[in-house]
């Protein structure tokens, strides 16, 4: 095996047919289908149609109080779901300017940096599965299990939490439970030394990534991709470091970025935020201040009328919640920013004339929630 | 004893044995491979089906079995039908050629070899009549890959058994066995000698058996994440189940071939047993064949758990660009060592 095929598109041929790839696909992960027309086993156009899975959340926002629709955000993207609450507490907290204690911060970004390095371990067990790598899935939810206890005790759901509340959190940490963690951090950084023993550095593994499905800086901002995907074009944006929110600012952590661009860009930069999401879990622990979880919050809580948002970085990206709102109880107008729609539309343009195989390990590095795309 | 030696007996026995073997073989290596997963991944695999899961396989050919049988609307019904048939007759005529032990072996044929090969590569046939008739884009993609892939992989194949070949100097099986007797260092492996990179020509054997056998990492007939299950898209209930058995059928036949080419058969490796052991020398020799062969199936299943599937034309490079150039030069080296040496 020596460097990579250049790929040419063939073209002119002319003989080229239709691949329903979905909406019930092992490699789509959920129902998301894409529609191709191959030459061959190359790609010419991949089409992801969406909205099998639509549940109208944004609607739903405008036609209940604000309070009520807080479970629905942790149902946007089930794996980090932390996340999404934060952006909405966020954007009703900056609305009406609630005080936020600083014990309450603390806690939230412990929890949503857990749920990120969870999330990260579903996406990779996820990929690896898509590679045809099965044995990583199991070792990676077992770590993923020490989170899902962690957080169960905490915020007594396993996956679509909803823990965070306007003013803060709505139960203060259990005691054991910082101690249980710096364990699980402990017990984590082996296992990540293992993880790359026995698949990043493996070279079915970098054969199959290295320099496979390239996304150049200026197509992830002409699709707006974020997170990972825009950190593995060599692009340091992160919404904790580019708009810094909650206590992130008082934090040390590094943003890891790749130039090289490929799906193994992609790869390392989410390998490499489980252990930046450690060190930021540690130090919030270390930094933990006492004091009230909740602050003062109204019993009916009606925004002003305006315009607001707030953007958080989650697990896949930038997720930021728009509300307008003309001084009712419920929002005039919600929108969910999500990463994932975005991650996709590169999508077409990005698998162009590229194999099967790495057209669906191009898919599998963006890193896909379905239900976040069609939200 | 007089009875089994008349020719149609013995036969017909030789022929439901290697049908019990093979169909106990495919049940059992299943339940094997996901035992062994199981290890592999830090859970207990099947265990609820009698003690220890042993059961397994007798749950899952029932179901199988029960299972209606769909044959899609729009293909060819013949074709279709006809090929999980044509997928497993193949590796049973060639375990009839293979020596399990001395004097055990179906039908000594003196190029029983050659006939290894012919029949290994109607394997693919079948791959690519259940692709064809199935009319599903999937599985005539996979069948296209199959037969690429299977073309590509019998060339340095046969370019190691021809390496071999000219140490050995014969196509009959039971002969090559019976050249490698005494020490473990006679065996083909170990013969630095004739060939000083043996254990390079193995390692491209195995990698060619991976290949044809259509097994992890080369498992692009079946690749699930892309082509949900290749060429078996539309087979249901035990269509699927033979195709099933066929793979493992054709893990043990590598298997078994591996280990009478390169790891001297059913010799003990510890020089020749006592000739007043009369017919217990059979069962020995049985036993370390199977011993041996068992060994590489536990390797074929552990490298499966393993590492990821590779990328087709990976695949390919690796046999036109890797395999094919060093084949070639251990062919070029044994012949002079040979020409120079013996």
């Amino acid at each position: 095996m020596s460097a990579p095929l250049k790929i040419e598109p063939a073209t002119g041929s002319g003989e080229t047919f239709v691949l329903n790839l979905g909406p019930q696909h092992p490699a789509a992960h959920g129902v998301l289908r894409v529609k191709m027309t191959m030459d061959g086993e190359y790609v010419m156009r991949a089409e992801p149609v969406i909205g099998y899975i639509h549940r109208m959340h944004e609607k739903m926002g405008e036609n209940r109080p604000l309070a009520h629709f807080l479970p629905n955000t942790g149902r946007v993207d089930y794996l980090s779901a932390l996340h999404y609450n934060h952006a909405f507490v966020g954007a009703v907290e900056r609305a009406a300017k609630l005080e936020v204690p600083p014990r309450a911060e603390f806690i939230r970004v412990i929890t949503s940096e857990l749920n990120r390095i969870s999330s990260h371990l579903v996406w990779w067990s996820a990929f690896l599965l898509d590679l045809g790598g099965f044995t990583p899935l199991l070792y990676a939810f077992d770590d993923r299990e020490k989170i899902l206890d962690l957080l169960e005790g905490l915020t007594g759901s396993r996956l679509t939490y909803c823990y965070f509340r306007f003013g803060g959190v709505v139960e203060d940490l259990d005691p054991g439970f910082a101690e249980r963690t710096r364990k699980f951090i402990a017990e984590m950084r082996p296992r990540l030394k293992m993880y790359r023993q026995l698949v990043t550095d493996n070279i079915i593994l970098r054969k199959r990534l290295e320099h496979i499905g390239p996304i150049s800086p200026d197509l992830c901002l002409k699709y707006g991709a974020t997170g990972p995907v825009i950190r593995g074009s060599g692009v340091s944006y992160d919404v904790r470091r580019a708009e810094p929110y909650s206590v992130y600012s008082q934090l040390d952590f590094d943003v890891p970025t790749f130039p090289e661009s490929d799906s193994m860009a992609r790869y390392l930069v989410r390998m490499e935020e489980i252990v930046q999401s450690l060190r930021i879990v540690e130090q919030a622990l270390d930094k933990l201040p006492d004091g009230p979880v909740l602050g003062k919050v109204p019993r009916v809580l009606k925004l002003p009328p305006g315009d607001y948002c707030y953007a958080v970085e989650a697990a896949r990206g930038r997720h930021m919640v728009r509300i307008v709102s003309d001084g009712k109880e419920a929002a005039y107008r919600l929108k969910l920013r999500t990463p994932s729609f975005s991650n996709l539309s590169l999508f077409e343009e990005a698998s162009k004339g590229m194999l099967l195989a790495d057209a669906l390990a191009l898919m599998g590095s963006l890193d896909l929630v379905i239900p976040d795309i069609d939200r | 004893m007089s009875l089994l030696s008349t020719e149609p007996l013995r036969l017909l026995a030789s022929l439901l044995l290697i049908i019990a073997f093979v169909g106990l073989n495919a049940a059992y290596l299943v339940l094997a491979e996901r035992k062994g997963a199981g290890r592999f991944q830090n859970r207990p695999g099947p265990n609820e089906a009698g003690y220890g899961g042993w059961l397994q396989p007798v749950a899952d050919v029932l179901k199988l079995i029960s299972k209606q049988i769909m044959v899609p609307p729009e293909s060819d019904r013949l074709l279709f039908r006809m090929a999980p048939l044509v997928v497993l007759t193949p590796a049973m005529m060639c375990l009839a050629v293979v020596p399990f032990s001395d004097t055990l072996v179906a039908r000594n044929v003196n190029v029983g070899l050659l006939m290894v090969f012919s029949f290994g590569s109607i394997n693919v046939m079948a791959i690519l009549l259940s692709g064809w008739a199935s009319r599903n884009k999937y599985a005539i993609m996979s069948a296209a890959r199959v037969v690429s892939q299977n073309v590509a992989y019998e060339i340095p194949m046969l370019l190691v058994v021809i390496t071999l070949l000219m140490s050995t100097g014969t196509l009959d099986l039971s002969e090559i066995i019976k050249q490698q007797a005494g020490g473990f260092w006679h065996w083909n492996f170990f013969r630095l000698d004739v060939n000083p990179l043996a254990p390079v020509t193995f390692v491209i054997f195995f990698i060619c058996m991976l290949a044809e056998a259509n097994r992890a990492p080369f498992d692009m007939a079946e690749a699930e994440s892309e082509l949900v299950a290749g060429a078996f898209t539309e087979y249901a209930g035990m269509g699927f189940g033979v195709f099933f058995m066929a793979e493992y059928a054709n893990i043990v036949l590598g298997c078994s071939l591996a280990t009478v080419l390169f790891f001297g058969g059913w010799q003990t490796g510890l020089g020749a047993l006592p000739a007043s052991w009369g017919a217990w020398k059979v069962l020995i020799g049985l036993g370390f064949f199977l011993a041996k062969m068992y060994a590489l199936v536990f390797t074929v299943i552990w490298v499966r758990w393993t590492f990821p599937r590779t990328q087709f034309y990976g695949l390919l490079n690796l046999s036109w660009k890797i395999l094919i150039p060093i084949s070639l030069f251990t062919l070029l080296l044994s012949s002079v060592m040979i020409k120079l040496f013996a």
